[in-house]
């Protein structure tokens, strides 16, 4: 079969097949004419795929084996820290006290899970630097919304409501803004200078009594550390505002630095990034914050403490911001978390950056002849390039990232930072070895010299891959979200 | 590259083109091909005021979403919701069927600093 031709799960349904025998009946009959509203009942019979258990397995093999993921190849997805996830971490989240858990259960039968959770938070105030963790968040755009939501609520307990400026880089991530906005705050740019750094003396110009809080990630979503952040950090807290330190890229500086001597406020940790949970396809993430002692009253509730060697939820804060997920966090990932401190250690964790920056600049130093390098210093964990000596040529940034598929490689991030024209963000993480990278500098040095030489063959890959290049404006333009049998049988 | 002489342009890379008391506003042929292929445009209401510097609107394109900068302050007298549902126009034809609104402008002083066919070809030439 080819792979072109994949059938949907409903064209592989037959009628009258199943693949699966209910026992009889063992309860009354209901007539549901008698029970229910005319309205509610169904008059035609869902459709649904009707398949037999082979055929459903095959369904779901296949799409497993269309599917890339970082077992599948190497995959340099810029400020998604694709690292590979030790197996160490299923095996431990399996365990049944961990896992046949409820939770509504007796606190007292779940010590060794609140004890995890507690022991979590420690070793995730260490590695940060702040007074107090919670892992309610379950993702890093939800950790940002919560701390600045307890910004917030902090400023409103100073008298000081009329905070309403967050401060965020113009290389910053999308969610930064994204989050302020959602959190009621009006979003206000700085500028970044020659060097990839935020300019400090824009900074200095936007800061004003309506600040509430500056957003940062150090290092940059460049890859490059923001060598005045002590100045920064001085500017935001002499206006009366927040620090507030995304921790996508805390891959680069675990064990070396910590954003609470940096003078941040709060942080965010992404456990699917940084720490090993699993990650794309929806995760799930987990993504707990740190913050200060000054604003520990106004997290989350509940939180885990411990008393005399035993464990529990504290629900009085009285001044908390309330609960911002159903129960304690997306638990399992944070036992994939723990797992992953605990057998690497708190030298593993600073060998974990140390190599995540050696494998991005060996990489972006064999790149920069062939690739323009719009910030020349050395890097931390990722690096941006761009494209643009080959859109000379012809060859768009999204042509290269079309071709590197054919080499077995998951295309970087593209078009991102938006101050960088054509841009390519690149990082390997530290668990690739050199071989891995080395096939990835020949690849990139290949499709630089196609691109001068024979255009042609960059502008129109993928070749190797189930699907050709992809009507990505038609999708956009007229998305097809959902299966309809009228729509399978024009086409 | 079009880039019609009767037109003016502003730094943000919008056309304006002056009827009578009113201006028409749209993107460039360069805003649109940097861009890629538009996929969504969003456009404020008829009534709504808008300010010179601030966003109005945004454009989606395939690769990035990218906000509309008002050239200049005034209240929106015309929105052109044939974009809504197809958005490539203004890849197909940004200086015609793409133009986005009619702003009847607040001050009309605020044209004199807005940029010739030539003086926008510079700016883009840096880019």
């Amino acid at each position: 079969m080819a792979k072109e031709n994949f059938p949907l799960i409903f064209e592989r349904s037959k009628e009258g097949k199943s693949g699966y025998n209910l026992p009889a009946l063992d309860v009354p009959e209901v007539n549901l004419e008698e029970e229910l509203d005319d309205a509610y009942i169904r008059k035609v019979d869902a459709e649904l795929p009707e398949v037999d258990e082979l055929e459903l397995m095959r369904h779901y093999t296949g799409l497993s084996n269309r599917n890339f993921g970082i077992l599948s190849g190497f995959y340099p997805l810029g400020s998604c820290t694709m690292k590979y996830n030790p197996v160490i971490n299923e095996d431990v989240a399996r365990l049944p006290g961990f896992s046949h858990i409820h939770p509504y259960q007796d606190t007292k039968t779940i010590q060794g899970a609140l004890k995890l959770m507690y022991d979590l938070q420690v070793h995730l105030e260490e590695i940060t630097g702040m007074q107090e963790i919670t892992l309610q968040p379950a993702a890093g755009s939800q950790g940002e919304w919560t701390a600045l939501m307890i910004f917030k609520a902090f400023h409103e307990a100073n008298g000081e409501s009329h905070r309403n400026e967050v401060i965020v880089p113009d290389s910053a991530h999308g969610t930064n803004p994204a989050s302020a906005a959602v959190a009621g705050f009006k979003v206000v740019e700085v500028k970044s200078n020659e060097k990839g750094l935020v300019d400090v003396e824009d900074l200095r110009s936007v800061v004003n009594e309506n600040t509430a809080a500056l957003m940062l990630t150090n290092p940059n979503t460049l890859g490059l550390f923001e060598t005045e952040i002590l100045e920064m950090s001085e500017i935001i807290h002499e206006a009366g505002g927040k620090m507030y330190y995304d921790g996508a890229n805390l891959n680069a500086i675990m064990g070396y630095a910590r954003p609470g001597d940096m003078g941040f406020d709060a942080v965010h940790l992404n456990l699917h990034k940084t720490f090993t949970g699993p990650h794309g396809g929806g995760g799930p993430g987990s993504g707990p914050i740190g913050v200060t002692e000054e604003l520990a009253p106004f997290l989350p509730k509940p939180v885990v403490r411990e008393k005399d060697g035993m464990y529990d939820f504290d629900y009085d804060l009285p001044q908390s911001i309330g609960m911002v997920k159903g129960y304690y966090g997306n638990f399992g990932i944070n036992v994939r978390a723990y797992t992953y401190i605990r057998t690497m250690g708190a030298e593993g964790l600073k060998k974990v950056s140390e190599y995540a920056v050696l494998n991005a600049n060996y990489i972006m130093r064999s790149l920069e002849e062939k690739y323009q390098l719009p910030f020349t210093q050395h890097c931390k964990h990722e690096f941006v390039i761009s494209g643009n000596k080959q859109k000379a040529q012809g060859v768009r940034t999204l042509d290269i990232a079309k071709r590197l598929m054919d080499f077995d490689i998951h295309p970087p991030t593209v078009y991102f930072p938006l101050i960088v024209g054509e841009a390519l963000m690149i990082e390997p993480t530290e668990t690739e070895s050199k071989e891995t990278l080395d096939h990835f500098i020949e690849s990139m040095i290949q499709i630089a010299d196609e691109a001068e030489n024979n255009p042609e063959i960059v502008q129109k890959a993928p070749y190797e891959t189930d699907v050709k290049r992809l009507d990505e404006t038609r999708a956009s333009r007229k998305p097809v979200l959902s299966y309809q049998k009228q729509i399978t049988k024009e086409a | 590259m079009s880039l019609p002489k009767d037109l003016l342009y502003s730094e943000e890379h919008e056309w304006i083109k002056k009827e009578g008391e009113n201006v028409r506003i749209g993107i460039t042929d360069f805003a649109q091909s940097e861009l890629g292929d538009i996929v969504f445009v969003e456009l404020p209401e008829v009534g709504d005021e808008i300010e010179a510097d601030e966003p109005f609107g945004s454009v989606e394109s395939v690769k990035t979403v990218s906000e509309l900068y008002a050239p200049l302050s005034g209240k929106v007298v015309e929105v052109n919701e044939e974009l809504e549902d197809n958005p490539e126009y203004v890849n197909e034809s940004p200086y015609e069927n793409a133009w986005m609104v009619v702003v009847e402008p607040s001050d009309e002083s605020a044209l004199d600093k807005l940029l010739s066919a030539e003086q926008y070809e510079e700016v883009i030439k840096e880019d």
